[in-house]
C-alpha cells in the first residue's frame, strides 16, 4: 500500500513529464494510479473489462427475501398469506433445477444493449433482472459542461428515437427558468407541435418494425423502416438531419420551415393511411400475431402506477393519462384528439395503442397544418436570440453580440424547474437547476424508458422465453435514453 | 361583532406572515411550481402523507450535488447541505404535481428509501446512489446501476473531474 502511495506522490510531483505518464497508463499490466483525475484512477477498468458484480442476478440462496420478491415481479404489497405461499409455489424450485442465463447485451431483440439476466426452469422465466449501463456516456455530466445554447445537441442524443421531444422538453425547461415560456411566438409553438407529432409517428413506426421483427414478421421490419424513413426525410428537409436535429432551441427554433414544407407533410399524410391499413392486414387481424401477443406480459393499472410506468404501457392498462390532454402544454388544449387506451394491459394492447396513436397523430398534424400562423420562428429577445445574419454585416454591436452568445452563451437566472411532456414512450421530464451561469448547474432527464424498464421483471414472470422477446419489444425501451 | 371581525382579520394577517407549510414543511414557489422542503427526518412521513393525499405516482427522483452553489435560495429555516434529493410527485386525479427537496448532509448522506411507497423509485434511487453516493436506507438492492460495480467515485459529484483519455498529440509544443 505504501509503495502505491509513494508512486502516486512521485508521479504527481513529476506530472509535467506527461509523456512518461501516458506510456505507463497505456501499459495494462501497470495497475496503479496514473493521473490525478478520476478517469485515470479508473483506467484499469477500460483495459481489464468491467464486472457488474453485485448488480447481477444472484442465485436464490444468496438473494434476500425482499430482493427475491422484487425480482419475481412483486410490486404491490403482498398479503402475508400470499407471501407465505410464495415459498410453496412450483416456481420456487431447488437451485439445481434452474439456471441463470444472460439475454443480451448483444441480443438483437434487446433493442441495443439491454442485458437481461433470466432465471429459467426449462423454458419458463422465473426471475428477471435488467442490467443496464452499457451505453452510459455520462450525458448528464456532459450537460453541465455545455451552455444552454449547446445543450440541445446533447439532450437530443439521449432518447435517440424521439430527438425532437428531448429538445422540446429541454427548451421548455430553459424557457421557464428564463421566464419567457409565455412569450414564444405562436408560429414557433405550432411548428414545435407539428414536429413533435411527426416524431411520435416516426418513433411508433419504428416500433412497428422492431416489434414485427422480434416476433418473426420480418417483412414488417422492412415496411416499418420504410415508412419511418419518409418521416425522417421530412425532418432532413426541415432540420438538415435525419436524427439528432438540435432544431428546437431555447427561445424558439433554429430556422423557419423551408419552402414546400406543407407538401412534404401532406405527402406523409397521404402515404401513411393505406400503409397502416396494410399493417392491419399483416398483423392486427392475423391469428398468429394475436396468439403471440394477447395475454402476454400482462400488467395491471395498480402495478403500472406503482412502477411509475407512463405512456403506452400505462394506457394499455386502461388508465387514461396523456399529458397532452391532462396537463396540456403548448396549444394541445385547442386541438381535438382521442387518448387511446387499452383494457387488458398486455403486449397486444400496447401494440394496438401505438398503431392507433400513429393515426391519432395524423389527425393532430392535419389540425396543426390548418392552424400554423405566419410570424416569427423565434423570440426576439436579445438575451437568448442571436442577431440575424444580415445585421452582422452592418453592425459591429451585432457581431459582438453574435460572438458573445455563441462563445459564452446566455445566463439563466438562479432556480430549478421540472417540465414533463408526453414523448412517444411516456413522460419525458427535464429537471434543471441553474446557479445563474450560462451552463446548467445540474440537468437531469427523467427518461421514460429508464422507468418503464422496471416493468420487465413483472411482465415476464412465469412466461416463456419466447414471450420475453415479445415483452421487451412491447415495452419499446430505447437504451440511449435508459443509460444516458 | 366588531371584535370577531378584528380577530378574523388578525388571524388572516398571522396566516399571511407565517410561511405556508404542508405537513410541517416550508413550501416555496419555483417558477410557478410548488416545492416542499422536507428534512431528512420528515422525508418519509411527508411522502407517505402526500401519497395518502392522492399523489399516486413518483415521477422522478434525482440527486444534486450543490458543492459549488451552497448560497442558493432556500427558506429561512432550511440549512443548505451539500446534497439534495429531489422527487417529483404526480396526482392524476387532481392533475397536480408537487416537488420535494431534501437537504442531505455530506457527513451522513443517508435518506429513507421510498421503495415501500413507490416501488418505481427503485432504479432512480440506485441511479442517485451510483452518481452521487447518496445512500437510501432500506433499499432492497442498493448497487450501482449505470457504472460498473467496481468503479471508484461517484461521477456526477462536482468534485469528480470530467476526465480525459490521454491523447498522443494534445498539448504538444508545435
Amino acid at each position: 500500500m505504501s509503495t502505491t502511495e509513494e508512486k502516486l506522490t512521485g508521479q504527481q510531483a513529476d506530472n509535467t513529464q506527461t509523456g512518461d505518464a501516458v506510456d505507463e497508463v497505456l501499459d495494462p499490466s501497470v495497475n496503479k494510479v496514473a493521473s490525478t483525475d478520476d478517469l485515470g484512477r479508473n483506467y484499469h477498468l477500460f483495459v481489464a473489462g468491467t464486472d457488474e458484480g453485485d448488480q447481477k442476478l444472484k442465485p436464490r440462496s444468496q438473494t434476500t427475501a425482499r430482493e427475491l420478491l422484487r425480482e419475481v415481479g412483486s410490486v404491490l404489497r403482498m398479503s402475508e398469506a400470499d407471501a407465505a405461499n410464495l415459498g410453496e409455489l412450483p416456481d420456487d424450485p431447488e437451485e439445481d433445477q434452474t439456471m441463470i442465463i444472460n439475454m443480451g447485451p448483444q441480443h438483437p431483440s434487446t433493442h441495443g444493449v439491454l442485458r437481461l439476466m433470466l432465471e429459467l426452469q426449462g423454458e419458463t422465466v422465473l426471475r428477471c433482472k435488467p442490467i443496464i449501463g452499457y451505453l452510459h456516456t455520462g450525458m448528464e455530466k456532459t450537460a453541465e459542461q455545455l451552455t444552454f445554447m449547446q445543450g440541445g445537441t446533447n439532450v437530443t442524443r439521449m432518447d435517440y428515437l424521439s430527438p425532437l421531444n428531448n429538445e422540446l422538453v429541454f427548451s421548455m425547461a430553459t424557457e421557464k427558468l428564463l421566464g419567457i415560456d409565455g412569450d414564444i411566438p405562436d408560429r414557433a409553438v405550432w411548428i414545435r407541435m407539428l414536429l413533435s407529432e411527426l416524431n411520435r409517428m416516426s418513433s411508433h413506426l419504428l416500433f412497428m418494425a422492431t416489434n414485427g421483427m422480434d416476433l418473426g414478421a420480418v417483412s414488417m421490419m422492412i415496411y416499418g423502416w420504410r415508412e419511418r424513413e419518409e418521416v425522417l426525410r421530412f425532418f432532413q428537409e426541415v432540420t438538415g438531419l435525419r436524427m439528432n436535429h438540435n432544431y428546437i432551441r431555447p427561445g424558439g427554433l433554429a430556422a423557419d420551415l423551408p419552402a414546400g414544407w406543407r407538401d412534404g407533410v401532406l405527402r406523409i399524410l397521404d402515404l401513411l393511411p393505406p400503409r397502416l391499413d396494410e399493417y392491419d392486414i399483416l398483423m392486427t387481424g392475423q391469428p398468429i400475431w394475436r396468439e403471440r401477443l394477447q395475454g402476454v406480459g400482462v400488467i395491471t393499472p395498480g402495478e403500472a402506477l406503482a412502477l411509475g410506468a407512463t405512456g403506452p404501457i400505462l394506457r394499455s392498462t386502461g388508465v387514461e393519462w396523456d399529458l397532452r390532454r391532462d396537463q396540456p402544454y403548448m396549444h394541445y388544449d385547442e386541438l381535438e384528439f382521442d387518448v387511446v387506451v387499452g383494457s387488458y394491459g398486455d403486449a397486444f394492447d400496447r401494440y394496438a395503442i401505438r398503431l392507433a396513436e400513429i393515426r391519432e397523430s395524423m389527425v393532430l398534424v392535419r389540425q396543426i397544418l390548418e392552424r400554423i400562423p405566419e410570424g416569427d420562428y423565434r423570440i426576439q429577445d436579445k438575451k437568448v436570440t442571436p442577431p440575424p445574419r444580415a445585421r452582422i454585416d452592418e453592425s459591429m454591436e451585432a457581431l459582438i453580440h453574435h460572438f458573445k452568445i455563441f462563445t459564452e452563451g446566455f445566463k439563466v437566472p438562479e432556480g430549478e424547474v421540472y417540465v414533463g411532456i408526453e414523448s412517444p414512450r411516456g413522460e419525458i421530464g427535464c429537471y434543471i437547476a441553474s446557479d445563474g451561469g450560462p451552463n446548467p448547474y445540474r440537468l437531469h432527464m427523467r427518461d421514460s424508458s429508464f422507468v418503464n424498464i422496471q416493468c420487465l421483471p413483472h411482465m415476464m414472470r412465469g412466461g416463456l422465453v419466447a414471450d420475453a422477446v415479445a415483452i421487451i419489444s412491447s415495452v419499446d425501451p430505447v437504451l440511449g435514453g435508459v443509460d444516458r | 361583532m366588531s371584535d370577531d371581525a378584528s380577530t378574523a382579520q388578525e388571524q388572516a394577517e398571522v396566516a399571511e406572515s407565517v410561511a405556508p407549510a404542508i405537513h410541517g414543511c416550508p413550501v416555496t414557489d419555483s417558477n410557478g411550481q410548488e416545492v416542499i422542503h422536507a428534512s431528512v427526518e420528515q422525508y418519509l412521513d411527508v411522502v407517505k402523507a402526500l401519497a395518502d393525499e392522492g399523489y399516486i405516482m413518483c415521477v422522478d427522483l434525482c440527486g444534486i450535488d450543490y458543492l459549488e452553489f451552497m448560497d442558493r435560495a432556500l427558506p429561512d429555516d432550511i440549512e443548505p447541505q451539500r446534497f439534495e434529493v429531489v422527487i417529483n410527485l404526480l396526482d392524476m386525479a387532481h392533475r397536480r404535481r408537487t416537488r420535494l427537496r431534501v437537504q442531505v448532509p455530506e457527513a451522513d448522506p443517508t435518506v429513507a428509501s421510498l421503495f415501500e411507497i413507490y416501488p418505481g423509485t427503485e432504479a432512480m434511487e440506485r441511479e442517485a446512489y451510483d452518481m452521487f453516493g447518496i445512500l437510501f436506507a432500506d433499499h432492497p438492492d442498493l448497487t450501482r446501476i449505470l457504472m460498473p460495480e467496481d468503479w471508484e467515485g461517484h461521477p456526477l459529484r462536482k468534485d469528480y473531474d470530467v476526465g480525459r483519455i490521454p491523447v498522443q498529440f494534445k498539448g504538444a509544443n508545435a
